[in-house]
Formats: C-alpha cells, sequence, structure tokens
C-alpha cells in the first residue's frame, strides 16, 4: 500500500544559506507539480476504473438488452393494455425504450459518456445509481454511500485503531526483550497473517456463533431493533465484536512483528549504544533515539491506515453481512451499477492523493533532515 | 560445494523453513499424483455431471471417518449390484417359461442411526411385458414387512422415502426410520441385527433382463463426505491442491519476476522510461484491486487463466517495484557494472546478464511469501462467487458450504477440510519465505 508515499529515507543535504523567500518558492513550486501529478494520477486512476467497469462498452449491451426485456414485459402484463392493437403496442414500447435509454445516457458514443462520467466524479458529483437504493430509497450515490460510510469507519475504525496502538505498543516492549519467550512466539506466529481476515471469521463464526452460541453470526444490529439507545449501542457493538475481531487477528502477528522488527533495526544503530553507555534509562532512550528517526514511518503508516479505514473491507463485510462501503461496492458489482463503483473508488483516490501530498509536509515537520522539494529526492 | 552445505546447515537452523520446505513438497508430490489419476477432464465432469454422477451419494453428510471419534456410530453408505459379494440370486423358472429370481441384499445394522434413504435401481429390457418386481424386508426379529410391488418399465428408480403409502403402513414414520424400528415405538429405537432386503422379479418373457442395484444413502460417505448437491467433496480437495499451487506459483513467480524486470528497465535507462514507471505505479494504487477483479470476473470471464493474468498485471506496479527500484540504483554504481560498460555491453546485456542474476537471491523469500497470498486470493474470489465455474477447488467448497449455511447447520466438515488444506498450504509457503527472509536479508540475520 505505502509505494505512493516515498521512503522515509531522509535526504541530507549540505547546509546552504537559503534565504526565506527561495524556500517559500521552493515550497511553493514543488506543491504544485506535486499536486498536478497527482492530480493526472487521480484522473488517470479513475478513468481506468470507469472503463473497467462499464468492460469497454459490454455493461452498456446488457442494460440497453434489459430494459428492452422489462419494458415489453411490462407492457405486455399491463390489463390496460390488453386491448391494444400489437403495432401500436410495439410503438409504445419503442418509445418507452428509448426514453429509458436516453434517460440512462446509453444513446450517446461511449467515449463521450465516459468523459462526461470522469467530470462527473472529479467534482464529486456521484449521479444515481442503477439499481442499488439506500435504505431510506433513495437513488442518489452520494446518499447510499454517506448511509454505509458510518459502519465502515465503525468496523475498521476500531479494529485497525486498536490494531496500530496495540501492535505498536507491544512491539516497543518486544524489541526491549529481543529473544525473550514473546518475542519467539510472535517470530513463529508472524506466518499466521499470510490468512486472510475472512478465513479467522469463518473460524471465530463456527467458534463463537455456532457452538458456543454467544455472538451473532452476523448482521449489524439484533432484529427486533432494541427499543432503548443503550441497547442499540450493545446490541451492534456485540455484532461487531466478530468481524472486527477477525480482521484484527488477521494482520496483528505480521504487523507486530514488522515493527518490533522495525524498532530492532534503529536500536542497533551506533547512537543508540552511545546512549546506553551515557547511562540514559531505557525509556529516553526509547523516545529520543528510537520513537524520534522512526517517527515518519511510524506516521505513514497510520496515515495510509486513516486511508483504509474509509475503504471497507469488501470480503469481510460482505461474509459478515455488514452494510458497509466494501459490501455495498460487492453488491454494486453484481448489479453492474457503474455509478456506485466508480463513487466508492474516486472517494479512496481522493483521500489517498491528499494523504499522499499531506505526508511529504509532515515529514519535513517531524524530520529536520528532510526539506520539501528538497534536490535529490527518490523522485 | 562448501557453502552450498553451510547454508544448508544455516537453513537446518529454522524448524519452521524445513518444515515448511517438507509440506510444500509433499503437496507438489501429491498434486502431481492427482492430476495424473484423475485426469483434468474427468475431474470436470465428475464435478459438473449430473444427478447420474452423484445421484446415489448420500445429501450433505460428514466423512466416514468421523465414526472413528464417536461412540455411536454413523450408518455408512452401501451400494450393492446382483455381482457382489453376500448378494445371494437365486432362480426359479416356472412351467410356463416365466422366470422368478429372488435377490437377497443383506444388511449388517449395527448402529442407532438411520439411513437417509434407501433407494433401488432398476434397469430392464424386455419386448412388450415389463417384469414386475415385489420387494420385503425381513428384519432380525423376523417380522416381514412389504415395501412394495411394481413392474419395471426400461429404467426405474425407487427410493423407499418417497412411498407414501410404505411409510402409511409404517404409523406414518418415513420409511428409512420406519423399517428399523418396532412398529409403534415412540422413541425410534433402532432394532439392531442382519436384514434382509429380498427383491423377488418375475420375468414374463424368455429374453428379458432386469438389473438391481440397492443403494443404502448413510450418514457418512467417503473420506471427505458429501455436499448439498451429493458430491464428493473429496474431489475437489484433491484437485484443490494443482489448482492452488499452480495458481499461487504462477502469480507469484510471474508477478515478481515482471515486477523484477520492469525496475531494472527504470532503473537502467533512467530519464521517462523511469518516471513512466512511476506514474504507472502511482496510477495503480488508485485502482481498487480486489473490485477490478471481482468485475473482470462478473462481466467478462472466471476462467482461473483469466483471472491469474489480471492478477499478475496489476500486482507489477505495486510496492515492490520500488524496493527493487532502490537495490538496482545501488547495484547501478558498482564498479563491475561500470566494466561491463567499458568493454561495449549492450543495455539488455548488461540489464540480463549483471543487473538482474545480483537481485535474484533476494527475489526468492519474496517470490515465495507472496505465494499464501494468490493461493487465498484464489479461495476469496470462489467466496464471493466469481471463482472458476468449472475446476473444483477449496474456494468452491468453502463457497457452496458459506451459502448453504453450513456452520448455522452445524456441518462443520464441509468448510473446515477446505480450510484446513488451504492453510496448511499458505503457511508453509509463509514459513519458509519467513525463514529465508531473515536467512538472505543479513539486517534481519538472527532476528
Amino acid at each position: 500500500m505505502g509505494t505512493m508515499v516515498e521512503s522515509a529515507k531522509p535526504v541530507v543535504q549540505e547546509k546552504k544559506k537559503n534565504s526565506s523567500t527561495s524556500t517559500f518558492i521552493r515550497v511553493i513550486r514543488y506543491s504544485g507539480v506535486r499536486i498536478v501529478s497527482l492530480f493526472v494520477t487521480v484522473v488517470v486512476g479513475i478513468y481506468l476504473t470507469i472503463m473497467i467497469a462499464n468492460m469497454g462498452g459490454y455493461v452498456d449491451q446488457m442494460m440497453k438488452a434489459s430494459i428492452q426485456e422489462n419494458v415489453t414485459m411490462s407492457i405486455a402484463m399491463d390489463p390496460a393494455y390488453r386491448n391494444m392493437e400489437p403495432a401500436t403496442k410495439a410503438k409504445l414500447a419503442e418509445e418507452r425504450i428509448a426514453s429509458e435509454i436516453e434517460r440512462l445516457g446509453l444513446d450517446q458514443p461511449l467515449a463521450v459518456r465516459t468523459v462526461r462520467y470522469l467530470r462527473n466524479a472529479l467534482t464529486l458529483n456521484l449521479g444515481r445509481a442503477q439499481h442499488l437504493t439506500s435504505d431510506s430509497g433513495s437513488r442518489n450515490v452520494r446518499q447510499i454511500i454517506i448511509e454505509r460510510l458510518p459502519y465502515t469507519l465503525l468496523l475498521m475504525g476500531s479494529s485497525e485503531l486498536v490494531l496500530f496502538f496495540s501492535t505498536l505498543f507491544l512491539a516497543l516492549s518486544l524489541s526491549r526483550h529481543y529473544g525473550s519467550f514473546w518475542d519467539k512466539v510472535t517470530v513463529t506466529l508472524s506466518p499466521l497473517s499470510s490468512i486472510p481476515p475472512w478465513f479467522f471469521g469463518i473460524f471465530l463464526v463456527l467458534i463463537f456463533a455456532a457452538e458456543l452460541k454467544i455472538l451473532p453470526f452476523s448482521g449489524v444490529i439484533d432484529a427486533p431493533i432494541p427499543p432503548t439507545w443503550i441497547g442499540r449501542t450493545l446490541s451492534i457493538l456485540k455484532h461487531l465484536i466478530l468481524p472486527a475481531g477477525s480482521l484484527f487477528i488477521s494482520s496483528f502477528f505480521i504487523s507486530l512483528y514488522n515493527w518490533r522488527t522495525f524498532f530492532l533495526i534503529y536500536s542497533s544503530e551506533d547512537y543508540v549504544e552511545t546512549a546506553k553507555a551515557k547511562g540514559l534509562t531505557s525509556r529516553e532512550i526509547e523516545r529520543r533515539y528510537i520513537l524520534r528517526p522512526t517517527l515518519p514511518t511510524i506516521i505513514t503508516s497510520f496515515a495510509l491506515l486513516l486511508i483504509g479505514v474509509w475503504t471497507g473491507a469488501m470480503i469481510t463485510e460482505t461474509i459478515f453481512k455488514w452494510p458497509g462501503l466494501g459490501s455495498i461496492t460487492y453488491r454494486a458489482i453484481g448489479l453492474y451499477d457503474t455509478p456506485v463503483i466508480v463513487g466508492t473508488t474516486i472517494i479512496y483516490a481522493y483521500l489517498l492523493a491528499l494523504t499522499v501530498f499531506l505526508l511529504d509536509f509532515i515529514y519535513a515537520l517531524v524530520d529536520p533532515r528532510v526539506k520539501v522539494g528538497g534536490g535529490g529526492s527518490a523522485q | 560445494m562448501s557453502k552450498l552445505k553451510e547454508n544448508l546447515k544455516e537453513f537446518a537452523k529454522y524448524p519452521s523453513a524445513v518444515a515448511g520446505t517438507i509440506i510444500i513438497v509433499l503437496l507438489i508430490i501429491a498434486a502431481i499424483i492427482v492430476v495424473i489419476k484423475i485426469p483434468y477432464d474427468t475431474a470436470v465432469s465428475k464435478w459438473r455431471g449430473g444427478e447420474e454422477v452423484w445421484g446415489r451419494n448420500p445429501r450433505n453428510v460428514p466423512p466416514t471417518w468421523f465414526n472413528w471419534f464417536r461412540t455411536d456410530k454413523l450408518i455408512e453408505s452401501i451400494e450393492l449390484g446382483l455381482e457382489d459379494e453376500g448378494v445371494e440370486v437365486t432362480e426359479v423358472v416356472t412351467e410356463g417359461g416365466t422366470r422368478i429370481s429372488t435377490i437377497i441384499f443383506p444388511l449388517n445394522y449395527y448402529y442407532a442411526t438411520f439411513p437417509q434413504d434407501i433407494v433401488f435401481y432398476f434397469n430392464s429390457k424386455y419386448e412388450s411385458r415389463p417384469p414386475h418386481v415385489s420387494i420385503r424386508v425381513v428384519t432380525p426379529d423376523d417380522r416381514e414387512i412389504r415395501v412394495g410391488s411394481f413392474g419395471v418399465r426400461n429404467s426405474y428408480t425407487y427410493p423407499i422415502s418417497q412411498d407414501s403409502k410404505l411409510k402409511k403402513n409404517l404409523g406414518n414414520i418415513s420409511p428409512q426410520i420406519g423399517l428399523f424400528i418396532q412398529k409403534g415405538d415412540e422413541s425410534r429405537t433402532a432394532v439392531q441385527g442382519d436384514y434382509q432386503f429380498v427383491v423377488e422379479a418375475i420375468n414374463f418373457e424368455e429374453n428379458s433382463t432386469l438389473d438391481v442395484d440397492f443403494v443404502l444413502q448413510g450418514q457418512v460417505f467417503g473420506w471427505a463426505g458429501t455436499d448439498h448437491m451429493r458430491r464428493d467433496i473429496g474431489l475437489p480437495l484433491l484437485w484443490g491442491i494443482p489448482v492452488a499451487l499452480v495458481f499461487g506459483l504462477l502469480a507469484a513467480v510471474g508477478t515478481s519476476v515482471l515486477t523484477m524486470i520492469f525496475a531494472a528497465i527504470g532503473t537502467w535507462y533512467g530519464g521517462w522510461v523511469d518516471g513512466l514507471i512511476q506514474r504507472l505505479t502511482e496510477i495503480n494504487m488508485v485502482l481498487p484491486f480486489l473490485p477490478i477483479l471481482i468485475m473482470v470476473g462478473t462481466f467478462y470471464s472466471r476462467n482461473l487463466m483469466t483471472i491469474l493474468g489480471v492478477t499478475i498485471a496489476l500486482s507489477i506496479f505495486t510496492g515492490g517495484i520500488k524496493s527493487y527500484r532502490a537495490m538496482f540504483m545501488q547495484i547501478k554504481e558498482s564498479t563491475y557494472i561500470e566494466a561491463a560498460r567499458a568493454y561495449g555491453a549492450s543495455d539488455g546485456r548488461i540489464i540480463s546478464k549483471y543487473l538482474i542474476p545480483r537481485i535474484i537471491p533476494l527475489l526468492l523469500p519474496t517470490l515465495i511469501s507472496s505465494v499464501p497470498a494468490y493461493v487465498f486470493l484464489e479461495a476469496s474470489l470462489a467466496l464471493l462467487g466469481v471463482g472458476d465455474p468449472v475446476v473444483p477447488t477449496w474456494g468452491k467448497v468453502i463457497n457452496d458450504a458459506y451459502e448453504n449455511a453450513a456452520l448455522y447447520r452445524g456441518q462443520y466438515y464441509w468448510i473446515l477440510e477446505p480450510a484446513v488444506l488451504l492453510m496448511i498450504t499458505g503457511l508453509a509457503f509463509a514459513m519458509l519465505g519467513f525463514a529465508l527472509d531473515r536467512l538472505f536479508n543479513p539486517r534481519l540475520r538472527g532476528m
């Protein structure tokens, strides 16, 4: 995931006497170039997604066929038209099909339409869904996404934040006790993370839902919905445990192992040895000499985590019937609902571009060796 | 040679690496045997064949070895034909030329559970008058129960569970249960002992023939059990091995090798080539990986090889390309490359003979560590319903099980068997990959 973010390796520059104006100009110019390049990236990425979501026009053919069938059927079934002449009926059907095709914009060539889709997507004018509706019955894609977003934020937010902070602090303590029992356990168990969350989900459901019957199989709230506010909260939390737990377990060991190894590498640096020799306490060493230089990396992964929280976990949400963005995207694909697919993608793309852009500045803030737009960057 | 030995010694220090290697080798051997013993076409036709292939199996039952762990044994499935051992056939010819044959199918019934069904498959050949059969059951306590009697036209299947007349006679208890208990026994305790299913067949014509198969659909079947369509799960479990290995390995090799080549080309030529590769990597980050795969599966083709190709194409320009690039940057500056340039080696030669070979040892851990992700990807896609529709795989079994609420109904074997195989395969590669990473990466050595 972290490819777009430049590696946290600081660019050490010879100290030059830069006047403040030249710094300002450099930052402005760099920001401009970066914004343009990121925007082009988003545009190309979204256009590709639109093309794929339309399967190069294939989806149109299917939609036209389905409109034809639906209209013809509805006219044939409608008792109001029973006594109509076949010729008039056919004409009526034709008219309706044409207006339906026009309504969906299918009469225009694909290239024109995809460019229009692109413009709408980029301006966050997400349009109307073709088949899906929000729970309140709206076809508005923005409405659909906004309705699903809280669930995804709850699921992803809770699991990812707990994962991030628990592994970070556990890893720090493991790196202090290198070679201890728990350290060895972590190293041994780290391959477990090659198993995806839904897989752990199956086992968790088997144990806690099917066998012990203490947690629900899937869904987000009990039916009937509890009347009180507290009851509803508790019910949602109860439903949250298994999906969030499977997301957590799946990444826990690898995350812990990576942080631990990362801290170990930094704590074997010479300056840490020097600090030890000076007699600093391990807490001081940790704060000044281990956490400080690793801060850019920690911030990067935290920022990427925050973006990830917005996208949802498609498979986990689907198998737990969790009504988040991931499961709606999956349903949208099944229904060939291009606007919804593009809508979720564009939000992700913008968030990613924004984060990547901001990270450059954050690096400069936390690491005095990094200069925004400094030459010799890994670009 | 001594260096190799040293490396092997070092390698042996990691028990997880050794275990992983052993499992991988066993899986590869198993995959080869499976593909030879059950060729692709056979596997597909057995998996997609239809009722005639799996209709005789019981529906949704666990594997036979479940009985090893149970005190109250589940009844096993039995299939008997006329030629099978224990089946007695006696024939009497009457004066009018009518042949009356009595066929006895024995059943040692020492179970507490009842069969899912008992089915007679008849096949007759005649000119005008079809053979007539009547079936009765002799119980261990010497009761005789008339089951049914009818004429057999061509091929006829008689499942006793569907016989409503028999059900009525047995006191409104399904025949597959009613035959094995005392009439009116509320507790439904099975009468254990030797049963005899007697089929009396009357051939009216001289040349008419009648073939009978006795099939008892038990509560356990085979070594893997059956699914909701009565299919033997053993087949996809076996065929899942080569599919998982081929998909995982091809995707891993394809991705890492292509990533490395692109990184080498980008680093070597620099300039706009490098820039283009960097931009492609950034664009690829915006593209939603899993939704695109599902879209390809839904809109275009669910063929395993198509999905594999798209997976590789989407995985080339990702994080890996940057780390390879950093490595190539270092190598590019080394003196031996300069020497190669001095003697006039072409760009292609330098890339293929001098740049890439240096990276290959570093490629191996990454490659092996990435295999599980692709093995699970295939299963994930199948779980989402965009798995290959033809090939029997582990993911398909999990998908079937999930869609039929196997966990909810307590049919754990259905999900756990493919899941355990997936886990073993994934973990074997992951363990080996992690160990190799620590072995090859000097910064991680001993960590």
